[in-house]
């Protein structure tokens, strides 16, 4: 696709097309609270989808992402419930979060187990052992400091501090996607990981790393979720994965692998959260929300397809040589 | 089991490949050994443990509760062994159970026609995943979490926070899903049908072996000739007609529906197939492989209930239990790869020692 048409610079515009319409339309949408309110509700979200396109692009994915959040909300409950101080809380948390990580991205470098088969074991997994530390149970009156950072905006703006943080870790994972040795390895493993191994990329260790740092992030946010709700709970998060991958998938990240930016990610992400927020705001009931979702997914991987058959046979009708595939820059 | 008297039969092909054959049939065949052992153990354990474990009563339970998972498990298996997947599945139950349920409940309807119904919107289901995947190329998990979402979203608002209730259904459907012949529930009758059926066409009709030849290898099948469009679409209409029969037996089961009816149950059928030994790569397992799978996972479940563990360490079980599956499959596998290549390097030894082979002369 040429550069004006690329699937990122479409989802980009479809955001701005919805936040013109949401700021025109629905008097409610374009304050501060309720833009606040919207972005703070997609905070997990976002900030899991940034280590998950990092899987993505290079071929893999992390469906445990959720249960490992789940696993951490449980676990901030039970120790915060035994008296345990919350700065204590937080690094024992993220600790956790890196070693369900680690247990994924070792078994699909070491047994080399496909990362979708190995997640959904653990997915199943963590999520009993948030059963097992918790309970069907709720953990909550955690101390206002704390619930009121995850709720509050920075002053003087729309934005609160769980997303200046995102804000802070994507311009990070754009830079080391995007501008970077490493993020260049990332994308030759995805696209041919025999080739990038033979290159000298260290393709078992990349990997492992990544699912460890998706482990560490989905740990945070899962303290951030226990924070936001003020209430720690063994079910917290519930399927979504099923929403990041969706958001990643939406972006522009060839689930295939070796395709994909990150700004296209972000934008999907966005978009997602201010048309749920502008469908809610419009009374919307939340079973369409889900069908727009689903649509825009199914839309995401079948428009750039129908382009290229397109191409295809435009190229074929004129006798010339078959058009190149749809590319990523 | 005909891979045995096949081999002494033509001894002219014998040898090495016709060896390796037969090990990696052994190997197939002792995974699903070995699952149906880790039930026989799990069973004797639980029955010493508590003799009640295994009354007429606790047995038939296990069987009514697998019958409905080993159905979509089937499905599922042969979308697997196609190298895809459909995560919709139990949107798709939760559809046809509760939709189902509206159009009994409206009359006195006739069960064939309920059921009739119910498969019919599975089908529909299962050839929009179907024309997705296989005619417009897009990957099946993007596709399938896509229409998991709007099947989903459609049921609740169907649904409305509505629910079905057993006194509004026809006694006939109640009936098909308690009652049964000489003391044996249809539930598992239609169920074992119905993988008899499945398992026959995939292991002895030459269109049932290009599902595996699509999932070892699409260019492959491709340069074969294989139509892997019209195999794949099957693939996902029959997964889409058994998760909406199974929609209609669990209207029948439970006679209580809301619209959440087998809410995430995707991955339950992903792991039953899983730990039953159909790889998730494509192109190996057995729906038997994958209906032990389902009972196992459903045993589990009832065995802790008997055995009085916290039910919380279920989720935790399955999850290592899945984990165990797959990591035994690939150690095998490669263990069998190991094994070809050695004989097939013995092999090449021979013949190059042996005066009349081609490679002697060269």
């Amino acid at each position: 696709m040429s550069r004006l048409m690329r699937w990122e610079t479409a989802v980009t515009a479809l955001l701005v097309l919805v936040f013109a319409g949401g700021a025109g339309f629905s008097p409610d949408f374009a304050n501060n609270d309720n833009l606040s309110f919207a972005l703070d509700d997609l905070s997990e979200i976002a900030l899991i989808a940034l280590p998950m396109t990092l899987l993505v692009v290079c071929g893999q994915v992390d469906l445990s992402v959720a249960s490992i959040l789940g696993l951490c909300s449980a676990l901030t409950g039970k120790l915060w419930d035994g008296g345990m101080a919350i700065e204590m809380i937080i690094p024992l948390v993220l600790v956790v979060g890196v070693v369900c990580g680690l247990v994924n991205g070792l078994l699909v470098t070491r047994l080399g187990l496909p990362s979708l088969a190995v997640t959904i074991g653990t997915l199943t997994l963590y999520r009993g052992l948030a059963y097992v530390t918790l309970g069907t149970g709720a953990i909550s009156e955690f101390p206002t400091a704390y619930t009121d950072l995850a709720t509050s905006s920075i002053p003087g703006t729309p934005i609160p501090y769980p997303v200046a943080l995102f804000v802070l870790l994507a311009a990070v994972t754009g830079v080391v996607l995007h501008a970077t040795g490493i993020g260049r390895s990332l994308f030759a493993i995805g696209a041919q990981e025999d080739a990038a191994y033979f290159a000298g990329i260290r393709v078992k260790r990349i990997k492992l790393i990544l699912f460890a740092v998706s482990g560490l992030v989905a740990g945070f946010a899962g303290v951030v979720y226990t924070l936001r709700y003020g209430s720690a709970r063994a079910d917290n998060g519930i399927g979504l994965e099923l929403a990041v991958i969706a958001a990643v998938l939406l972006g522009g990240v060839d689930f295939d692998g070796g395709k994909g930016t990150l700004g296209g990610v972000i934008a999907a992400v966005l978009l997602i959260g201010l048309l749920r927020n502008l469908l809610m705001l419009n009374d919307v009931s939340t079973e369409v929300q889900s069908i727009v979702t689903g649509l825009l997914l199914i839309i995401s991987v079948l428009t750039p397809r129908l382009i290229a058959v397109a191409r295809e046979a435009r190229g074929r009708r004129r006798g010339a040589r078959p058009a190149v595939p749809a590319a990523a820059p | 089991m005909t891979v045995l008297t096949q081999s002494p039969a033509r001894p002219e092909s014998g040898g090495p490949p016709g060896g390796g054959r037969r090990l990696v049939e052994m190997v197939l065949r002792a995974r699903e050994l070995s699952i149906l052992g880790a039930l026989v153990l799990l069973v004797l354990g639980t029955t010493i443990a508590n003799p009640r474990f295994l009354s007429g009563q606790g047995v038939k339970d296990i069987f009514l509760n697998a019958s409905i998972l080993v159905l979509l498990a089937v499905g599922q298996s042969m979308v697997v062994v196609t190298r895809n997947i459909d995560l919709s599945v139990g949107s798709v139950v939760g559809l046809v159970a509760f939709s189902a349920g509206k159009f009994a409940s409206g009359g006195d309807r006739n069960v064939v026609l309920v059921v009739l119904v119910g498969v019919g919107i599975g089908l529909v289901c299962g050839l929009v995943n179907g024309l997705l995947v296989s005619f417009c190329r897009v990957p099946a998990l993007v596709v399938t979490l896509g229409t998991l979402y709007v099947i989903q979203g459609l049921d609740y608002r169907i649904a409305h926070g509505d629910q079905i209730g057993a006194a509004d259904l026809p006694s006939s459907l109640l009936s098909l899903g308690n009652d049964g012949i000489l003391g044996v529930p249809y539930l598992p009758i239609i169920t074992v049908v119905v993988m008899l059926g499945v398992g026959y066409y995939l292991r002895s009709y030459s269109s049932g072996r290009e599902y595996y030849a699509i999932g070892s290898s699409p260019e492959a099948a491709m340069l074969a000739g294989v139509p892997i469009r019209r195999r794949v679409l099957t693939a996902y209409l029959l997964s889409g007609a058994l998760a909406g029969l199974a929609g209609v037996l669990w209207l029948a089961r439970f006679g209580t529906v809301v619209a959440d009816a087998a809410h995430g149950w995707e991955l339950k059928v992903v792991s039953a197939v899983v730990v039953g030994g159909v790889a998730i790569t494509g192109g190996v397992g057995t729906v038997y492989g994958a209906a032990l799978g389902a009972l196992l996972l459903t045993t589990i479940g009832s065995v802790l209930v008997v055995l009085k563990v916290n039910s919380f360490w279920q989720d935790a079980i399955t999850g290592v239990l899945l984990l165990l599956a797959i990591s035994v499959d690939r150690l095998l596998a490669l263990r069998v790869t190991r094994a070809l290549k050695q004989r097939s390097l013995a092999s090449a030894a021979h013949r190059a020692a042996s005066p009349q082979s081609k490679e002697g002369r060269a």
